[in-house]
């Protein structure tokens, strides 16, 4: 199983949710974060301008089977896309175990209800 | 002009001036609340600050001509005059400390300061409809024009002598000149400027903030108590029944609307209770001269069921923007209630006028060509203005502007630090 991080824009987050819902990913959690990026946005307080690069953004966390990485990547890329500069990075990243609380299941079974598939 | 001695009625001055900053409150923060609480938190300083300037600037120039312009005199009797009042009261000229209005005994002054917060408040409705996409410069300018161009000239058709109000029309507090004038302008505005770039009609963009939204209500019912139980001038039984039936009129209407959210989507909301109530309150407006507690509840029942629809299905339906429901609430509040005041007049409180409901249709039908005229004016007039601004300045923010949020780049500063 893999942990897919997505970093998108804030604003194209419901299409990104909906894309993912349409592809059966239906369990993840997501943060509002700022980032550290190219871009740089001017600020004035009482007539003194400064500079900050923090930038707001959504981060999902989607812990999915390995045979489901790829169309959870395609689904967040192409719901997540602009064109522009700034629309974000997709990680993915190994995960060792997963445990779900209630029923104490391992492993793969975790992460999907094991009698509502096929 | 020779001076009549009238006497000073203190009652009615004590009055009148505590309604002028009870409408003052709706603008500010009564209406940058309500609206601040609905938009996404990068854009709430852009609607604070567009409520704070419009009090700043129209202010200036209602002074200036803006008074002048709807309750002067300089050209009445004349056939201007049923357009301009007149430029003899251009910055207050001869209206001194001792200039006293009869029957209700109130210095000119006070009634000035009364007035101005109404066109004030006009144009600051229409922020609902252009929220989250609209330069602030282009806002200024647009302001200023609209302000000038709709509401002055509306303001004197039917307050300060000029034809609607030769013709009889009914409007206490301002159905047709401030909500009418305002949503139908909000209506041309947000089909124009279009969409924000991530809205999906359908798809709500939930309020950021619910709690501004019910200060921001409560200030505008607290304050709204001032638009119409002081738009009579006078402390008295006239005016007591204007508060009166403004506050039947909103509780049924949030009732309703409450009720309705019940039924239709499962649960009486906060956003739904609060927005039920202004579109009582708008609709009660033209109406608060004329209507008793009968119409005053028939009204609110009524209003609160069409903005329901107009905003829950209509408007998804049509796909338009209007992100505050500026039309749905004010516009579509304002035309119901400018028509309904023709069903609902009653001769218990006005002394003469009486409406359809009571056997004459006569007011009706003036109250539908008050309407008619209204939506035609405001319509094509911001159609104009928009036009000639958006091809010179330029009115949406750039895509990059609009996703950061116009806070930064148009004010530079964030809400939350």
């Amino acid at each position: 199983m893999k942990k897919i991080e997505a970093i998108i824009r804030k604003t194209k987050f419901e299409d990104v949710k909906e894309a993912l819902l349409a592809a059966d990913i239906e369990w993840f959690s997501y943060y509002d974060v700022r980032g550290q990026g190219k871009m740089r946005q001017a600020r004035i307080y009482r007539g003194v301008m400064y500079n900050t690069s923090c930038i707001e953004r959504v981060l999902l966390n989607i812990v999915v089977r390995d045979k489901n990485v790829e169309k959870t990547v395609a689904a967040v890329q192409k719901a997540a896309y602009t064109g522009e500069i700034g629309d974000g990075r997709i990680f993915v990243i190994p995960v060792e175990n997963a445990v779900r609380i209630r029923t104490g299941e391992q492993g793969d079974v975790a992460l999907y209800n094991a009698e509502q598939e096929k | 002009m020779t001076a009549l001695l009238t006497i000073l009625n203190t009652g009615n001055t004590a009055w009148l001036t505590m309604s002028a900053v009870l409408v003052m409150l709706m603008t500010v923060p009564g209406l940058a609340l309500f609206y601040g609480g609905l938009v996404r938190s990068k854009n709430i300083l852009s609607i604070i600050m567009q409520c704070f300037s419009v009090t700043a600037v129209i202010s200036i120039l209602w002074v200036a001509f803006g008074y002048s312009w709807v309750f002067g005199t300089g050209f009445q009797g004349t056939a201007i005059g049923s357009v301009i009042g007149g430029f003899d009261k251009a910055f207050l000229q001869g209206v001194g400390v001792h200039s006293i209005l009869s029957p209700s005994g109130v210095p000119e002054i006070t009634f000035c300061m009364f007035q101005c917060m109404f066109a004030v408040i006009t144009p600051g409705l229409i922020i609902g409809a252009f929220a989250e996409r609209l330069k602030f410069s282009s806002y200024l300018v647009f302001t200023i024009l609209w302000s000038i161009l709709v509401y002055n000239p509306m303001a004197h058709f039917v307050w300060g002598g000029g034809w609607l109000q030769q013709l009889g029309a009914l409007d206490f507090a301002g159905g047709t000149v401030v909500h009418i004038n305002a949503g139908i302008s909000a209506l041309v505005m947000a089909v124009l400027l279009g969409r924000r770039s991530d809205y999906k009609p359908g798809r709500p963009i939930a309020a950021t903030n619910v709690t501004y939204v019910f200060l921001g209500a409560v200030l505008l019912w607290l304050g709204w108590f001032g638009f119409n139980a002081g738009s009579g001038l006078t402390a008295d039984g006239l005016d007591a029944n204007a508060f009166l039936v403004t506050h039947l009129c909103t509780c049924v209407a949030a009732i309703t609307w409450m009720l309705i959210d019940w039924l239709c989507s499962g649960k009486p909301t906060t956003v739904g209770a609060c927005t039920g109530a202004i579109a009582g309150l708008v609709a009660i407006t033209p109406a608060a001269g004329s209507t008793g507690v009968l119409g005053a509840m028939m009204i609110g029942f009524i209003t609160a069921c069409c903005c329901y629809w107009m905003v829950a299905y209509v408007k998804p339906k049509l796909g338009y923007d209007d992100a505050l429901d500026a039309f749905g609430v004010h516009g579509v509040g304002g035309i119901l209630g400018s028509i309904l005041t023709g069903v609902f007049a009653t001769v218990t409180v006005t002394g003469a006028a009486k409406g359809a409901l009571y056997g004459d249709w006569h007011q009706l039908g003036v109250q539908c060509v008050a309407t008619l005229f209204s939506i035609l004016y405001s319509g094509v007039i911001t159609f104009i203005l928009f036009k000639l601004i958006d091809k010179t300045m330029g009115m949406r923010v750039d895509k990059r502007v609009e996703e950061e949020g116009l806070d930064v780049y148009e004010h530079g500063e964030t809400a939350y630090n």
